[in-house]
């Protein structure tokens, strides 16, 4: 034995040799959502279209007061009235935002209805100001706007429909119910998916064998063909908020396949885990073993899925009331809009009825890109 | 080989069983029967109700009977070729469907080929220059794709081809072959209508394809064979050609089950914004007037084209790739 081998009687602390700078302790004591958070952001183009939804859904909150127009009024003297494009300089003079005036004619030939731009006539838009009466939220009256027509004048910047109402306002109402339908019907879809995929995957079995019979003949089916049959179900006599529910819940229905399975091979492989056991022996119960001790281990997970899922949502509404079977007016998504360029004819005389299609694209880009942002920063593997 | 399709046919019947009550359970969810309907519809129009015929129909659909015996006329029925009676028409479902299901399937596997073709040298471009800026551009044009809606892209096309030519792009055929019977040139008419339909069904289909296949293709190429192989001294190409790319072949053939929903689904709503001479208008109309044994026989057709679809996609799968076949189940 040499007696020159020191070793401390001190006991050894790991972290004297390792020991973690800030920035190193901040990162392996964050929590999941703040790692996720952090990765997120690194990804530019999913913040970006984070913040363009964040400000859709924003609008949809204060939509009476950005649509020039209440939803159903009739501007009986402009049917079918092309876009007015808004100019900032009149003969080479700066006025400030304003619309000329605008005639009317009727072409005999292609039995058209013109509205010749009347040069003379300029017409400065108001802002901040009281115009069309509206009910916010259905609660009480208000008339402020944004942004008002002029004074004896029209503003019109998307056009009107047939009945000669704002398409621009009834873009901007659409919205309020085609950006919710998503959202309330990924909800329903998350609490379907998260029951029936955790008793397939808790209990295994001949629970777990049915549920998959169930999901791959659902998988199996066309989807727009059974909504369509669905909701042609839904009775004629309900009230537009029942239907707007039934709608929802159809959708929902189809949908919550993807989340049951994620959820169902999650929980096959968790509920062998020894924490799972650990529960298992002091009592828990089932139902508290997935919702507190398995769900949250992927929970983020399954939120970003789900956020890929709402894009089809919002189609399915956007398809289903384009065909007619959906949503019936007087309540107005951007389907119900579409609705009305059903047919070719229209479209070819007065194209700016075709201009829901640029939100619901915008959106469902957004989504797409904003959702697979999502799921990468929730892939703790990456 | 034999056994393995065999056991694949087998558990087609429970599947095809779910969908079936799933279909009849849909028919019978608006209150009252067809029959009560349609009576009622005639009278209020005027027309006379011939009670004979009636009380036939009303026998041959045992619709006086309780439900699981109507399920199962229904489901004897169509195993004997009887689809059921529609109101609208006034004719058995059979005959309203015509030719139009062979239409349906005809635009779907033209569709498919379609897709395979893009996304197929697409896709590989993708995952052997990933992130390169061919990759890019190819990947937001997929998203773009994969955004819009086919019947909205439908509308588009058929307005911008009514502004800039002048012509309608609607239908299937030169309206003179409508109700011709079948000869070469109608054959050639179809041909020739065909792809714009196919297009814009496809572009989504296309889109998802695209990013799978990627996504597939990457996987493999970071295993350690390729590795191994690039060790070696393989050229780059042979690499690709010998070995990832017909593990990524397997792959394409086993997606046809998510591929034909959703080219279904498409093909329907685009056929009725194109007025296309498919199941889809019929099936809108059939919902919108309630004409039950008429949409509920399209939805079982449709669903059984999608079940057979699936089918011979996994026998060419199980010829594909002896995993599957040895192994003995197509489990994704």
């Amino acid at each position: 034995m040499s007696g020159d081998h020191f070793v401390s009687r001190e006991p050894f602390d790991p972290h004297s040799i390792e020991a973690l700078t800030p920035a190193q302790e901040k990162y392996y004591l964050a929590s999941q959502w703040k790692l996720m958070w952090w990765k997120l952001k690194r990804h530019r183009l999913a913040v970006i279209c984070g913040v363009i939804l964040a400000l859709n859904y924003a609008t949809i909150m204060v939509s009476e007061v950005i649509a020039p127009y209440n939803l159903h009024t009739r501007n009986t003297d402009f049917v079918y009235s092309p876009p007015q494009s808004v100019h900032l300089f009149h003969e080479g003079e700066f006025i400030g935002p304003f619309v000329y005036g605008r005639g009317y004619e009727l072409d005999m030939e292609l039995l058209k209805r013109n509205y010749p731009e009347n040069r003379d006539e300029v017409q400065p838009l108001r802002f901040f100001c009281q115009g069309d009466p509206y009910r916010f939220w259905g609660l009480f009256e208000a008339r402020f706007h944004l942004v008002c027509p002029p004074e004896n004048g029209t503003f019109f910047l998307l056009g009107t429909d047939r009945l000669g109402r704002d398409m621009f306002s009834r873009i901007t109402y659409g919205a309020r119910i085609s950006l919710t339908i998503g959202l309330v019907g990924i909800m329903i879809s998350f609490f379907f998916g998260i029951v029936i995929g955790g008793l397939a995957g808790y209990y295994g079995g001949w629970v777990d064998a049915s549920v998959q019979r169930l999901i791959e003949v659902i998988r199996s089916f066309p989807e727009l063909p059974l909504w369509m049959a669905l909701s042609a179900v839904l009775p004629v006599n309900w009230s537009p908020i029942f239907i707007f529910f039934g709608i929802t819940v159809i959708l929902a229905m189809l949908d919550w396949t993807g989340l049951a399975r994620a959820v169902r091979s999650k929980l096959l492989s968790l509920r062998e885990e020894d924490y799972c056991a650990a529960a298992e022996l002091m009592g828990a119960k089932p139902g508290r073993i997935i919702g507190r001790h398995l769900l949250p281990g992927f929970m983020s997970h399954l939120i970003a899925s789900a956020t890929l899922s709402v894009p089809a949502m919002i189609l399915g509404e956007t398809a289903l009331s384009f065909l007619g079977l959906g949503l019936r007016p007087p309540v107005t998504s951007w389907g119900v809009l579409l609705n009305e360029a059903q047919n070719i004819n229209v479209v070819a005389l007065y194209p700016w009825l075709l201009y829901p299609v640029v939100p619901v694209v915008l959106v469902i880009l957004t989504f797409n890109f904003f959702g697979d942002g999502l799921r990468d920063a929730a892939d703790p593997y990456k | 080989m034999l056994h393995y399709i065999l056991r694949r046919i087998l558990t087609m019947i429970p599947t095809l069983l779910i969908i079936s009550m799933l279909v009849f359970v849909i028919i019978q969810l608006p209150p009252g029967d067809y029959l009560e309907s349609h009576i009622a519809e005639l009278q209020s129009q005027g027309e006379s109700v011939d009670e004979q015929k009636i009380q036939f129909l009303r026998e041959q659909y045992g619709l006086d009977k309780p439900m699981l015996q109507q399920y199962w006329y229904w489901l004897i029925g169509m195993l004997q070729g009887d689809f059921g009676y529609s109101f609208e028409y006034d004719l058995p479902v059979t005959e309203v469907v015509g030719d139009r299901l062979f239409l349906t399937v005809l635009i779907s596997i033209a569709t498919i080929l379609f897709t395979w073709a893009v996304a197929f040298p697409i896709g590989i471009y993708s995952a052997t220059h990933q992130y390169s800026w061919g990759d890019y551009g190819l990947s937001t044009l997929g998203f773009l794709g994969l955004a819009t809606p086919n019947f909205l892209l439908a509308l588009v096309m058929l307005y911008l081809a009514n502004v800039y030519f002048g012509t309608s792009i609607g239908g299937l055929m030169d309206p003179e072959y409508i109700d011709a019977p079948w000869s070469l040139d109608k054959v050639l008419s179809i041909l020739e209508h065909l792809w714009i339909p196919v297009v814009v069904i496809g572009t989504s289909g296309t889109a998802g394809m695209i990013r799978r296949l990627r996504a597939n293709l990457l996987d493999e190429l970071q295993k350690q064979y390729v590795t191994t192989g690039r060790a070696k001294g393989l050229p780059p190409g042979k690499l690709l050609r010998k070995y990832p790319l017909r593990v990524a072949l397997n792959f394409f053939v086993a997606d046809i089950g998510n591929l034909l929903p959703t080219v279904i689904s498409g093909a329907e709503i685009v056929a009725v914004v194109m007025s296309l001479p498919t199941t889809g208008p019929i099936l809108l109309s059939a919902l919108q007037s309630q004409d039950m044994y008429l949409a509920g026989s399209f939805l079982m057709f449709l669903a059984l084209l999608t079940v057979f679809g699936v089918l011979v996609s996994d026998i060419l799968l199980a010829l594909l790739d002896p995993r599957i076949r040895l192994g003995g189940s197509a489990n994704k």
